[in-house]
């Protein structure tokens, strides 16, 4: 079971399970009795099937387009946003998209290779829940959460730019 | 000049105990090397051939003499008593330990100086003219946008990773640029449009390094006010859709060229047509505020010495040649704009000791209100420098090092670190520019030569900016020889161009031979009015080839 991380830096537990891609050819094969999160693809070319699930969530991979979701978003109990790569920061901007743009309110979570250092720019871009890397030391967390009191620039944590909160 | 309120205080010193943290976990193993690569580049540290190097970010040039004294104490504390100005208007120390860098960035943050992302995949420093404020041809002081943009892109936390690093410079001169805006990721070009109202023209996707490329327009007109939606907007599509399957392909300015410029104008127009009205669009008491901090200094009301310099020119030839090259006009009446050359012969261009770091900081506090600029020709400008007083600044800086009246010559070299300092290189660049300004040591006839750029990079990372030397020299490797090869043509002004290259390399000792034969076909050739680069435009690359490789 995953140990999940809140905002603050809490942790606690849940048994959310990511289904792979199915291979080519291959059906998505879905456990009976664990809430799962499915390629987003799969969940639109199973909408009828899989909408109002509660136990049904869905994924992104960081090349997937979080568009095709829009106006849709809030059926889903949770998103979850792969991080294939720490380094690879193009989960931010989905991130950001499918709270700012498409007005998503659920758990936006974020899978993969996540680590320490990164939770922070995660929960500015609107994440709420973090499964890190196995391997990294998660009492650390809540410390690397919280290095900075504010920022410059508004984003899903602050809508108000520093500009404009000085102004006033 | 910008000074630190509490926010920016509080985030400077959280920015320096997180490094703390980070680095006592990479000491500690718990970061793997690939994991803290990022972390300590955004916070300016590279691993280099000789030992940890370390980029100090100089916003968009400006200091004051209080941070020149105390990098000058830190050179001194932690290295080896110098530092190196580097080509995008920062200063590099080459000998830190890795241990004391969160120390040094304390230091640092006491003087509301840092290295925040003066390296790595993220958007890197701003940078622009090195005379804005202080000249009459500008359209307004690009300087509070480019604080502007520092604010917005510090720790931004959707392009803290992006595919590759992302450069943003600003001019605002209606006739000449300085800060090569159409080689940067965004140039903006400050302009007025028809109703007189301010805005930018913004280029996308020009840059250097492997792919040369001079950047498009993709906005004829940004409205002001507009100015950070759009860089939003810009970056979020590069974030997004920018290559990150191969390092060399992985600038905007290859996103761009994929989707052609009009292609991506269109993504970033539909992008921005989501967020333009957003909070982060600016209002006019913003931007207001912070020119409020680049008002005028305290200037004294004076006519312009005209009599005074032109009897002290008459009794002393070397002022006059140092008036005529290294000082440029100013808005103000009776104040001049001083540039301090780095590029005495036989030390690598862009070098200062600590003493000389200390000097600066006098000079700027004794004649030019207590601030300096930092060149990407890696010079110091000293903005605003009463006209009575040239001659006893010119009389101050000539043993000190500071006074080689080349400015804009030949043997204003622009140079990397290359094979003495970087890992990277493939040959040395240094030595080279050494041998050409010994080569050329005798100043009448630099001055009868005119302005020649000569930008010298020891690798096609192009540190030293090549292609876009009017003469451009890039250190090979040829079967583990180091060879040199010759571009011609280039240009990072207004006219921005790609040198063009001039055909086989050649050994370093070959090399100033060599630039001596290119610079004997332009006296050959040019008509009367006409600079190196005019009269390369008009006759084209055979005659210099036909010289060379006769
Ligand atoms: C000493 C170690 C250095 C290393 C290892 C290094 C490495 C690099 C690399 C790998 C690039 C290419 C990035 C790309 O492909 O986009 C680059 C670009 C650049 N470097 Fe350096 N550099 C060093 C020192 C310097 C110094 C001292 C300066 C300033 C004098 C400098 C100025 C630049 C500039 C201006 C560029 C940008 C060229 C462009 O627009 O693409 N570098 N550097
Ligand atoms: S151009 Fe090449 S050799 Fe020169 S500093 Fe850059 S990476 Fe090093």
């Amino acid at each position: 079971m995953p140990n999940v991380i809140s905002p603050d830096g809490s942790i606690r537990q849940d048994n959310w399970v990511v289904m792979p891609r199915p291979a080519e050819g291959e059906s998505l094969d879905i456990p009976a009795d664990q809430p799962a999160l499915i390629p987003a693809d799969l969940w639109l070319a199973g909408y009828e099937h899989f909408t109002g699930r509660q136990d049904i969530g869905v994924w992104f991979d960081s090349h997937d387009e979080p568009e095709i979701l829009d106006g849709r978003v809030n059926e889903l109990p949770v998103i979850a946003v792969n991080f294939p790569k720490f380094s690879d920061g193009r989960g931010y901007s989905i991130g950001r998209l499918l709270r700012e743009r498409f007005g998503y309110v659920n758990e936006l979570r974020a899978i993969g290779d996540v680590l320490l250092d990164q939770l922070q720019f995660m929960k500015r871009c609107g994440f709420d829940a973090y499964v890190l890397r196995a391997d990294k030391d998660i009492t650390k967390a809540q410390k690397c959460l919280n290095f900075f009191s504010q920022g410059y620039q508004a984003a899903t944590d602050t809508e108000i730019p520093l500009f404009r909160r000085r102004a006033s | 000049m910008y000074v630190y309120d509490e926010h920016d205080r509080q985030m400077a010193a959280e920015r320096v105990a997180q490094f703390r943290d980070q680095t006592e976990r990479a000491l500690a193993g718990e970061l793997a090397e690939d994991e803290f690569l990022p972390l300590r580049l955004q916070n300016g540290l590279y691993v280099q051939r000789l030992a940890p190097m370390l980029r100090i970010c100089v916003p968009y040039g400006m200091m004051r003499s209080d941070q020149l004294r105390r990098l000058a104490r830190i050179t001194r504390d932690y290295d080896k008593g110098y530092a190196h100005f580097t080509t995008r208007q920062n200063v590099q120390l080459n000998w830190p330990a890795l241990e004391d860098v969160p120390d040094i960035l304390a230091e640092l943050a006491e003087v509301e100086m840092h290295a925040n992302q003066t390296s790595g995949n993220c958007i890197r420093n701003t940078t622009t003219d090195q005379f804005s404020g202080v000249q009459s041809d500008e359209i307004a002081d690009p300087r509070p946008y480019c604080e502007i943009i520092r604010q917005w892109s510090t720790f931004h936390p959707e392009f803290a990773f992006l595919p590759r690093k992302f450069k943003v410079a600003v001019n605002a001169s209606e006739h000449t640029d300085r800060a090569a805006i159409q080689v940067h990721d965004i140039g903006l070009q400050m302009v007025r449009n028809e109703a007189g109202e301010l805005g930018f023209r913004v280029h996308v996707g020009g840059g250097l390094g492997r792919t040369p490329m001079v950047g498009p327009v993709i906005r004829e007109f940004l409205p002001e006010m507009d100015l950070l939606t759009y860089l939003e907007a810009v970056l979020r599509v590069y974030n997004r859709y920018g290559r990150r399957d191969n390092k060399f392909k992985a600038r905007i300015k290859i996103l761009v060229k994929a989707l052609t410029p009009e292609g991506f104008a269109e993504k970033v127009e539909a992008e921005w047509q989501h967020i333009k009205d957003s909070p982060t669009r600016l209002t006019p008491e913003a931007v207001q505020r912070i020119q409020a901090y680049f008002t005028e200094p305290d200037y004294a009301a004076l006519d312009n010495a005209t009599d005074l310099l032109a009897s002290q020119r008459f009794e002393n030839r070397g002022f006059d040649q140092w008036l005529t090259h290294n000082v440029d006009t100013h808005k103000k009446p009776g104040y001049a704009i001083v540039t301090l050359t780095m590029k005495k012969t036989g030390t690598p261009p862009g070098d200062v000791s600590d003493k000389q770091l200390e000097q600066i900081a006098d000079l700027a506090d004794e004649f030019s209100f207590g601030e300096v600029r930092v060149t990407h020709q890696q010079n110091v400008v000293l903005a605003d420098v009463r006209q009575d007083r040239l001659l006893e600044l010119w009389q101050a800086i000539t043993p000190m090092g500071f006074g080689t009246a080349n400015l804009n010559t030949l043997t204003d070299v622009i140079c990397c670190p290359g094979g003495d300092y970087c890992a990277l290189a493939n040959a040395k660049s240094i030595p080279v520019a050494e041998a050409i300004q010994r080569q050329f040591d005798d100043l009448d006839y630099l001055y009868d030569l005119g302005n020649i750029d000569l930008n010298i990079s020891g690798c096609m990372n192009a540190c030293g900016h090549h292609h876009v030397g009017h003469i451009g020299v890039l250190g090979v490797d040829k079967k583990g020889q180091e060879f040199y090869q010759i571009s011609l043509g280039g240009s990072s002004h207004h006219d921005a161009s790609i040198g063009k290259i001039l055909g086989p390399s050649f050994a370093r000792d070959e090399m100033p031979q060599v630039i001596s034969k290119i610079i004997d076909v332009y006296v050959d050739k040019r008509t009367e009015e006409e600079t190196f680069l005019d009269t390369y435009r008009r006759v084209g690359i055979d005659p210099f080839k036909e010289r060379v490789y006769a």
